[in-house]
This record gives C-alpha cells, sequence and structure tokens, in this order.
C-alpha cells in the first residue's frame, strides 16, 4: 500500500494547477455545494467525488480548494494519507483481499498468490484489459469466516481459490 | 404467516444468505404457503451461517448452514412447521453456544428485526434513554461510573470517569464520538452491532449527549464496512422520523442528532486523536496530548469518544441499574465482554460473556478449538498490537489485568487462533510491516524503525548474522516502545516479543557457525 507510505505528500509537490477548462467542472462544484455549511467536509466530498468518477481527478483539487478554503496542498495532502483515495482511475471491478491476521491463519497468502496468478497482475495492479483492479485490505471485519475478500462493495467469506475464479469470472462476464 | 428469519448482515451475506432468502420466497409460495421472510441481524454463530431460524408455537428452530440449494429439500422436509433433520438444530436458543453466553449488550441482535423500532421497544429498547431523561445529567454519569464499565475500544479506560470531565467542562458546544473504525484483525462486533441492533447504539450515544450536554453526535465507520454505514444511516433516518434523534428527543427538553462519517482506509484513524483530525477534514496525524479530547476535541470542543460497544452498554446500565451490570465480570473488569473467536477456529463467532472466562474455555469450550484439526500453537488476543501466546497461557483469565500481567491485552476482544502451520518470524515480521504501511508518520521511531524492523526480520528469515540481527531487533522493539508517540508505535513491540519469547525455535534459523563463515 504505497499510499500509506506518502505521508509527507503535504509538502504540497505536484498539486495541481487550476484546469481552465473542465467539461466537469460544474459537476463537481455543485457536488461540493451539495456539502455546504457541513464542519469538516473535506473526506465525504472526497469519498462523493470518488464514488462519482471512480477516482479524484487532479483536476477537481483547485475546485475542493477553493470550495472548502484550503490550500490545493492540503486537499493534495488528505488525498495522499488516506489509502482509500485513487488518482487513477481503477479497473472496472475492485477485487480487496483481506491478509490480516485472522485471515492469515485461514490461509489468506496462498490464496492472494492464486488471486493474483489468475489474474496476473502484482498487487495494486489493474489487468490489461481493465477489467478487474486488485488491492490488499486489513481486516473486512469477517474474521470468523476467513478466509474473506470484497468485490465491488460485497463481502464474501470462506473463500477458496474456487471461489475466487468465479467471482473472477463473473466480474470478466 | 409462518415467520422466517434470514439474517441480512454482512457476514451471513457474505456465505449467501440473500441467495437462500431469494430461494425462500420462491421456494415457499410455490408449494402453497406464504411466509413472512425477516431480515435480522446474526446471532453470531457464524460457522452455522446462512442460518435460517423459523418461528413455532415452542419457540425458534435453527437450520443451518444454509445453502440455496438446500431450501426445497428443507421445505419438503418440514422446516417451516420447525421439524428436525438435516442441518436443523432444534430451539436456537438452546444451542449450548448461545445459551451458555450472557449476552447483555448483544442480547436482541439477530432477535429482532434491526429496523424496526417496535420491534427494538418490544425487547426492552429505549428503557434506559427513558431513565436517563428522569435523571439529572451528573446522576448519568455516577450511574456509568457506579457500572464499572472501561472503555471497549482498546485502552479500557473507565468510561464514567470520561464523561465526567466532558460534563465538568463549561456548557457550549460539545461533541459525542462514536469509534466505529474497528481496525483490529479478529473483530466484528462493532459491525455487528450496526448492523443488527443500530438503536442500541444510537440510544447509548443519545443517553451520552443528555449526560454531558452535547446536542452532536458523529459516528466514524471505516470504509471497509459499507453495509454497516448504509444500514446505520437508515436507523439513524429511522430514529430522527420518529422523534428519537432531533429538537427534542423522545418529546423532551433535550437536543441530539447523529452524523454517520465514512473513514477511508486508515487503520491510525482508529486512535481517537487521529480519528478527530479525520472527522475534521484532514489527515490523520495523531495529536500530542494534553489537552484530552475531553477538554479539546473535535474541533476543539469537549468531545466524549468512546468504542462504539462501550456505548451499546449504556442502555442495559440505565435500563437495569448499576449494579445489574457490575454484578458481572471479576475484579477490576466489571460487566460482560463480546469477545469474537476468529481465525483457524472450528465455531468462529461472537461470544458475550462476564469478564473471568479463561481463554481455554472461550477458544476450546465455545470455538471447539482449531477448524483444521491440527493442534493449535499460537492466540493473538487484542490484535494486531496484541501479544502472541501460546496454548500453556491458555488458563489466563480474560480480564484486563489478568491478561496484562502474562503480557497480553484484551484490547477490542478479538481472538484469533493459529494451528501448527504457522511460521512465528512471519507474524512477527507481518507486525512490523502493517505497523510500517499504517504509520501515520508524524514520529520517527514507528515510521523509520517499523520499516527497519521488517527489514531485520528478513535478514534472520535469510538466515544472515541471525544473533546479531535479533539483537538489534530487540533494540528497535525498545526505542519504538519507549519513543513513540502513540500505542502503533508503542505497541508494535507486542507481537514481536511474544513471538521471540513464546516461540523463539522459529527465529533460530540458521547454526551460528555457519552465519560467522559467510558474513565474516
Ligand atoms: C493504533 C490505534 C488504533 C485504534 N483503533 C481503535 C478502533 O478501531 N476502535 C476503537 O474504539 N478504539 C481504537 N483505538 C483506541 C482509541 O484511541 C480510544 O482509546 C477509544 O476509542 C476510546 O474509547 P473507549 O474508552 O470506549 O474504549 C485505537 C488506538 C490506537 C492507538
Ligand atoms: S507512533 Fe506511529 S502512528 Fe503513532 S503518532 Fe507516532 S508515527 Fe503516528
Ligand atoms: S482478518 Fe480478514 S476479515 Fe478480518
Amino acid at each position: 500500500m504505497p499510499k500509506r507510505d506518502r505521508w509527507d505528500a503535504s509538502n504540497g509537490a505536484g498539486a495541481p494547477a487550476p484546469a481552465a477548462h473542465w467539461d466537469e467542472a460544474p459537476r463537481v462544484r455543485a457536488l461540493i455545494a451539495a456539502y455546504d455549511g457541513v464542519p469538516g467536509a473535506l473526506l465525504p466530498i472526497l469519498h462523493a467525488l470518488q464514488e462519482d468518477f471512480g477516482f479524484i481527478d487532479a483536476r477537481a483539487v483547485p475546485l475542493v480548494a477553493e470550495g472548502l478554503n484550503l490550500s490545493r496542498a492540503e486537499v493534495v495532502g488528505v488525498i495522499g494519507f488516506y489509502a482509500d483515495f485513487r488518482e487513477e482511475p481503477p479497473g472496472r471491478h475492485i477485487l480487496k483481499v483481506c491478509r490480516a491476521e485472522s485471515c492469515q491463519a485461514m490461509g489468506s497468502e496462498p490464496l492472494t498468490g492464486h488471486v493474483l496468478d489468475r489474474l496476473g497482475v502484482e498487487m495494486g495492479g489493474t489487468t490489461p484489459d481493465g477489467a478487474i483492479t486488485v488491492e490488499t485490505v486489513y481486516c473486512l471485519g469477517n474474521c470468523a469466516l476467513s478466509p474473506a475478500v470484497m468485490l465491488d462493495g460485497r463481502l464474501h467469506g470462506r473463500v477458496s481459490s474456487a471461489t475466487i475464479d468465479r467471482l473472477i469470472a463473473e466480474a470478466r462476464s | 404467516m409462518t415467520r422466517v428469519f434470514v439474517p441480512g448482515d454482512a457476514a451471513a451475506l457474505s456465505v449467501g444468505a440473500e441467495e437462500v432468502a431469494e430461494a425462500l420466497a420462491r421456494e415457499a409460495p410455490a408449494r402453497g404457503v406464504s411466509i413472512e421472510i425477516i431480515r435480522n441481524g446474526s446471532r453470531g454463530m457464524f460457522w452455522l451461517e446462512p442460518l435460517v431460524e423459523v418461528e413455532t408455537a415452542a419457540g425458534r428452530i435453527a437450520y443451518g448452514p444454509v445453502a440455496p440449494a438446500d431450501v426445497p429439500a428443507l421445505l419438503d422436509g418440514g422446516l417451516l412447521e420447525g421439524k428436525p433433520g438435516a442441518l436443523c438444530h432444534g430451539l436456537t436458543e438452546a444451542i449450548p453456544y448461545l445459551a451458555n453466553q450472557e449476552r447483555l449488550t448483544f442480547a436482541r441482535c439477530g432477535v429482532t428485526d434491526p429496523f424496526s423500532l417496535d420491534d427494538y421497544r418490544a425487547h426492552g429498547g429505549y428503557r434506559g434513554l427513558a431513565r436517563a431523561l428522569a435523571l439529572t445529567p451528573a446522576a448519568i454519569v455516577e450511574e456509568v461510573a457506579a457500572s464499572g464499565l472501561r472503555g471497549r475500544g482498546g485502552a479500557g479506560f473507565p468510561t464514567g470517569i470520561k464523561w465526567r470531565t466532558v460534563l465538568e467542562q463549561p456548557a457550549g458546544q460539545k461533541y459525542i464520538v462514536a469509534n466505529a473504525d474497528e481496525g483490529d484483525s479478529g473483530t466484528f462486533a462493532d459491525r455487528m452491532l450496526m448492523e443488527g441492533d443500530p438503536f442500541l447504539l444510537i440510544e447509548g450515544m443519545t443517553i451520552a449527549g443528555i449526560a454531558v450536554g452535547a446536542t452532536k453526535g458523529y459516528i466514524y465507520i471505516r470504509s471497509e464496512y459499507p453495509h454497516a454505514f448504509r444500514a446505520f444511516s437508515r436507523a439513524i433516518h429511522i430514529a430522527r422520523e420518529a422523534g428519537l434523534l432531533g429538537e427534542r428527543v423522545s418529546g423532551s427538553a433535550h437536543a441530539f442528532d447523529i452524523e454517520a462519517r465514512l473513514g477511508a482506509g486508515a487503520y491510525i484513524c482508529g486512535e481517537e486523536t487521529s480519528l478527530l483530525e479525520s472527522l475534521e477534514g484532514k489527515r490523520g496525524l495523531v495529536r500530542y496530548r494534553p489537552p484530552l479530547p475531553a477538554i479539546q476535541g473535535l474541533f476543539g470542543q469537549p468531545t466524549v469518544v468512546n468504542n462504539l460497544l462501550s456505548f451499546a452498554a449504556v442502555p442495559t446500565i440505565l435500563a437495569e441499574g448499576a449494579a445489574f451490570y457490575a454484578n458481572y465480570g471479576m475484579g477490576r473488569s466489571r460487566g460482560t465482554m463480546p469477545l469474537q473467536l476468529a481465525g483457524n477456529m472450528r465455531r468462529g463467532g461472537l461470544v458475550e460473556k462476564a469478564f473471568g472466562i479463561t481463554m481455554r474455555d472461550a477458544i476450546e469450550g465455545f470455538g471447539g478449538g482449531t477448524a483444521s484439526g491440527r493442534p493449535l500453537r499460537a492466540v493473538q488476543v487484542g490484535g494486531p498490537l496484541g501479544a502472541y501466546l501460546p496454548e500453556s497461557l491458555l488458563d489466563t483469565p480474560i480480564d484486563y489485568e489478568a491478561l496484562a500481567a502474562v503480557g497480553g491485552m484484551l484490547g477490542h476482544g478479538g481472538i484469533v487462533v493459529f494451528d501448527d502451520t504457522v511460521d512465528m518470524a512471519r507474524q512477527a515480521r507481518f507486525a512490523m510491516e502493517f505497523c510500517a504501511a499504517e504509520s501515520c508518520g508524524k514520529c520517527t521511531p514507528c515510521r523509520i524503525g517499523s520499516t527497519r524492523g521488517v527489514e531485520v526480520i528478513d535478514q534472520v528469515l535469510a538466515r544472515a548474522d541471525v544473533p546479531a540481527n535479533l539483537a538489534l531487533l530487540d533494540d528497535l522493539c525498545e526505542v519504538l516502545a519507549d519513543a513513540s508517540l502513540c500505542a502503533l508505535g508503542g505497541l508494535t513491540p507486542n507481537p514481536v516479543r511474544s513471538a521471540l519469547r513464546h516461540f523463539p525455535e522459529d527465529f533460530d534459523r540458521a547454526p551460528a557457525v555457519t552465519i560467522a563463515a559467510t558474513s565474516g
């Protein structure tokens, strides 16, 4: 999870310049306006943006900063701090594989190996056909039914390599 | 019409509960019977999920684990009459796993429809709030203090003392914050309650608000729990519509409302000051203290931050009285603890028991030993920062002080079992790796030390200069423990050192002679 190492992203390096013409700007502004008067609205806004666009487009950063009266560096710093926020579009489906202790005790490491083999990607990568992005997660709260994975927000428990094959096939179909 | 219960809990859904409910909805009418399907929470007997229950004159009869394909045969075999047969476990309440528990906080979870206020009230809900409304704020706080309730989020701090501090702050904007970040591996109690008995939490937070004079509450739910977030948001909406949240709570003069917020995939945001930063829309950097959150918390205002289970214990304490609650437990650990049995466990699930049950009773009695059937080798209690304990310590009672005496900690009550195939050096490595991945970066020992820790253990795993590297590892642990700002860095040595202490053979990777020869 490289993002988690980016604790120093707050130096603001790489904060994008304002986009002069961006077709989506009105949509982003409307979305930000919905949080008018909500204290500490940055995370909810970033979640809403990601929900809508699939990732946080760099062109949205100045709009968010402006809307919340923050510096662009602050917004970039927050995006960089949290593992959830993506700066690139992910695959059409997102498969999160739990690799925390309870799932380790039930074979999550061989299972992870199987997932990566099947998809032919490294952890964090997206299949060449753009179908699936695979990520590590530390605990999905399904530890009594370990090992667990989550596909597009839906939890799966007692996961075997056969389950993985089925989920991948469904995601690709 | 026969009432049938199929959990809508995320874990039950993760093994096919939705498909089972669909099969029942399809197959029962096809046989000319009409049924009402209620989507309850989970009873916490996850090895039986999907668990289908049928209401009969004698009580609810349990069937599980039910696969969608089992449904036609179960119906033909008399499931709707509660007839015995394959997958039938008889009366749910008589299943030893449940019957032997002391369920106070989880008394309703899995029993009721989580979104029915009528159901909630019919099962004792909102009696705690009614009593609180008849008391002064100070009397509510004293009731909580007298119950002996200690925070269920990990540190075990007395809840009454925290509330008293906030109550004593000058009137003004104060906040209630429920910590539902539940990042510890092996834990799922918060999730179960949000999905299975959300009004309990709403009631507990409301009582807290009235007790300390706070009108606004937040619940910070980790983003790995989208289902719980939706369920809880729905419950807030229902409570608001019913006048149980809002300007006049239950028609009283008290205002209280709750807003649910999503985390964003950072374990450190479970630490209370990091959580407050996150709620304020910032990076989750841990704050220096003082000031305590109780004095200057969210947006600089006095704030009660409690684990969700701490709030959830409060309605019972108010409804039944402090003495009732304090009667459970041992020593300075009063009341009940929702334990979560996980990992390589035959019967994983939620076990709420009075403090004092031994780990062995929990793991062997309730859990039935390992899922693999192989010998148990190590147990990690209290999440990723908890110690790894060997089989020989299983007779330790589950109690804050007794666990501390053997180098362990209860944390949020997660118990993760490993069988004899575990490699404890790898587990120690993971502890360091996890700390490195989740460090907020504010202090050097944690940020740099954990990364160094991974490298050093890698050297050990590669059989390079083992004694020297183990000495280095010990130094690193020393620095982490002594110089970290918060418990992420401060407690990461727990799993590492306990692995070394109890399982030294796993670190003894190569004869020292070979090392001297190759590294010299
Ligand atoms: C790294 C770290 C992670 C934590 N994660 C959680 C968590 O997920 N949930 C929680 O309630 N407390 C967590 N805590 C403990 C909180 O800081 C705090 O003590 C707790 O929320 C107070 O509530 P309580 O007194 O009811 O336990 C964590 C602490 C640390 C140091
Ligand atoms: S110990 Fe780690 S997580 Fe805690 S404040 Fe320091 S750097 Fe942040
Ligand atoms: S450790 Fe994998 S779901 Fe909790």
